[in-house]
């Protein structure tokens, strides 16, 4: 074969790779898409679910997934920002802070089981929280936080160093300098990485099935004390979210309509995760065209 | 006079305010450093209990081959080999990874070499999208799509290596492609100008100058896409089949660690030989996860771009 006939030859196989890879995404959109679309109508979406019979819906797992969201993320962003601001402004360059960072790295390729079981240890039968919406959230903290981490980090580190310089010039103090001058220009960055997070946490399911359990006890929501058990605010109740929904159904399938059900929930879930990728792109472009004035 | 001297010996407030933000930022810090020590402290703990409580011994349960914690064999020992679901784990891991580099590097090159235009228009938000997708929700497909389809054409239950492998496969082809797609653009321009200008045509120059050059980078992202398939749990338990077996064919049942990990926790209790063989499991995992950061740091070493 000549070397033109094998360039073209090999142009021809990575076209087809190219076009397999494409042609797995949109058969996998479109068959849950397809598949699930039909079943969610408002009745779906905010009924509760049933175990042994046809009919149920998702309501509550639906509101205990942007629960537990909103709940990690109150517990996650100031932790991560405070962290990413001590990587990108103070850690001096030595081997404490490459042991930090190889800690953050190791963080974040542990495996979501891992991480989920650490959490049932400590929060579930150690802090005796129980399988409660608190417990999850800590885990989902820990699953959160190097990726978060490193983003904040990112986006401080790509402010460039004159606005430093000239927020010290101007006399600040280095907190002053970062708390007023490089967080709003890098908040873009940090938003954007919030999002994507955010859509990586309503997914997850491993690290929920032992800490935030795996029913959904019915919520009155007229009841807005917290503290009472029926409230959809309280912290201290079991949460099944959407996510561990689907595990559950297909992984014990005592519901007789559990294929639709999860085929339903599935959509939402890619929906909802599909929103959050394309809020993260839009809101970092407009309030880095609003900043910038660019 | 008196305020004078004080207001410079004293510290100003805004020196204890910088003093408090650096101090909260640290703290931060230490938290997530504590929070590593701790899951690797407890998980251990936990773990080695099997052995120096219970008294299994290393090997039988690297190396056993019977998996039913909760009954004795002949000699009175516990069944508490682990063997079958580190091969399972690795069999996945493997296979998967197999079946996902060529095309993660066709894919790579495809946008980076061949058709950058379409690559970034198409096949990038294509990726993005994939990466975003659920676990379960590859589970679930995996269950009402892969498992009848092996069923039809191999027989059996469907349940097995062959169904785990092609979930796994599509679940790391987006992270292993995305990091061969930085892995080639940080081959330098003027190698491919080079080869090009030595009259070799754009395969010769691919093959030959950029994919060599890219070797680290595109090992790296195969590693970490095998952590990354190593350490998945519910996708795998809803199509492995859950079957604690030494694995005979791809399409037989089969388990994981972390399949039997998230079936048997709930349902042992704490304490116990059996809920401690359990997290021994989770030691594996935690292991092998430490196993696969060293190795792509290692590779990373190695092959520095000088």
């Amino acid at each position: 074969m000549t070397p033109k006939k094998a360039d073209r030859l090999a142009t021809g196989i990575l076209y087809g790779i190219a076009g397999i890879i494409v042609v797995i995404l949109a058969s996998l959109l479109l068959y849950i898409l397809a598949q699930g679309l039909p079943h969610v109508s408002f009745k779906f979406l905010t009924t509760p679910s049933k175990s042994f019979q046809a009919g149920g819906g998702i309501g509550i797992q639906l509101f205990n997934s942007f629960y537990l969201l909103f709940i990690t993320m109150l517990v996650s962003i100031p932790i991560s920002l405070g962290a990413g601001i001590y990587l990108s402004e103070y850690a001096p360059n030595n081997w404490v802070t490459g042991l930090i960072r190889t800690a953050i790295e190791i963080l974040s390729s542990l495996p979501s089981v891992v991480v989920g079981l650490f959490g049932f240890l400590l929060f579930v039968v150690k802090a005796q929280l129980g399988f409660s919406i608190i417990s999850g959230a800590l885990a989902l903290t820990f699953f959160n936080l190097p990726l978060l981490t490193r983003n904040v980090e990112e986006s401080l580190k790509a402010v460039h160093f004159t606005q430093r310089e000239a927020g010290l010039a101007l006399g600040l103090s280095r907190w002053e300098t970062v708390t007023h001058v490089i967080i709003p220009e890098a908040l873009p960055g940090i938003l954007t990485g919030v999002i994507l997070g955010a859509g990586r946490i309503f997914g997850e399911a491993a690290a929920l099935i032992y800490t935030a359990g795996q029913s959904a006890p019915a919520l009155d929501f007229t009841n807005w004390n917290p503290l009472s058990i029926s409230s959809p605010l309280n912290i201290f109740r079991q949460a099944e979210t959407l996510a561990v929904h689907i595990w559950k159904i297909n992984s014990e399938g005592n519901m007789p309509d559990g294929p639709t059900v999860s085929a339903g929930a599935s959509a939402v879930l890619i929906l909802a995760v599909l929103l959050f990728n394309f809020l993260a792109r839009f809101l970092g472009k407009r309030i880095h065209k609003k900043m910038t004035s660019a | 006079m008196e305020h004078i001297r004080e207001s410079l010996i004293k510290k100003s407030k805004k020196a204890k305010l910088e003093q408090i933000g650096k101090f909260v930022s640290f703290l931060c810090i230490t938290l997530i450093v504590l929070v590593v020590v701790a899951i690797f402290y407890f998980v251990a703990s936990k773990g080695l209990a099997t052995f120096f409580d219970n008294g299994v011994h290393l090997k039988d349960f690297l190396f056993g081959k019977v998996w039913n914690p909760s009954s004795v064999d002949k000699q009175g020992k516990p069944l508490v080999g682990a063997l079958p679901m580190i091969m399972g784990s690795l069999l996945v891991t493997f296979l998967s990874a197999i079946v996902a580099t060529p095309f993660a590097i066709g894919a790579a090159i495809f946008m980076t070499e061949i058709s950058p235009k379409l690559g970034t228009k198409i096949l990038q938000p294509v990726i993005e999208l994939l990466v975003g997708i659920p676990s379960v929700v590859y589970g679930f497909i995996g269950l009402s799509v892969v498992v009848p389809a092996v069923r039809n054409v191999f027989g059996g239950s469907g349940f097995g290596i062959l169904s785990g492998t092609f979930v796994l496969f599509v679940m790391i082809l987006p992270t292993v492609t995305s990091m061969t797609v930085d892995a080639l653009k940080s081959v330098p321009r003027h190698y491919r100008e080079a080869s090009l200008a030595l009259g070799a045509t754009r395969w010769q120059t691919i093959y030959k100058v950029v994919l060599r050059a890219a070797t680290p980078g595109i090992m790296t992202a195969v590693v970490f896409g095998m952590s990354r398939a190593f350490g998945e749990a519910l996708a795998i338990q809803m199509v492995i089949g859950n079957a604690a077996l030494m694995p005979h064919s791809l399409t037989s049942p089969a388990a994981t660690l972390t399949s039997i990990l998230t079936m048997g926790i709930g349902n042992t209790i704490m304490g116990t030989l059996e809920n401690n063989v359990l997290w021994s499991l989770a030691l594996i995992l935690l292991t092998m996860s430490l196993l696969f950061n060293i190795l792509i740091r290692w590779i990373g070493k190695k092959g520095e771009m000088k």
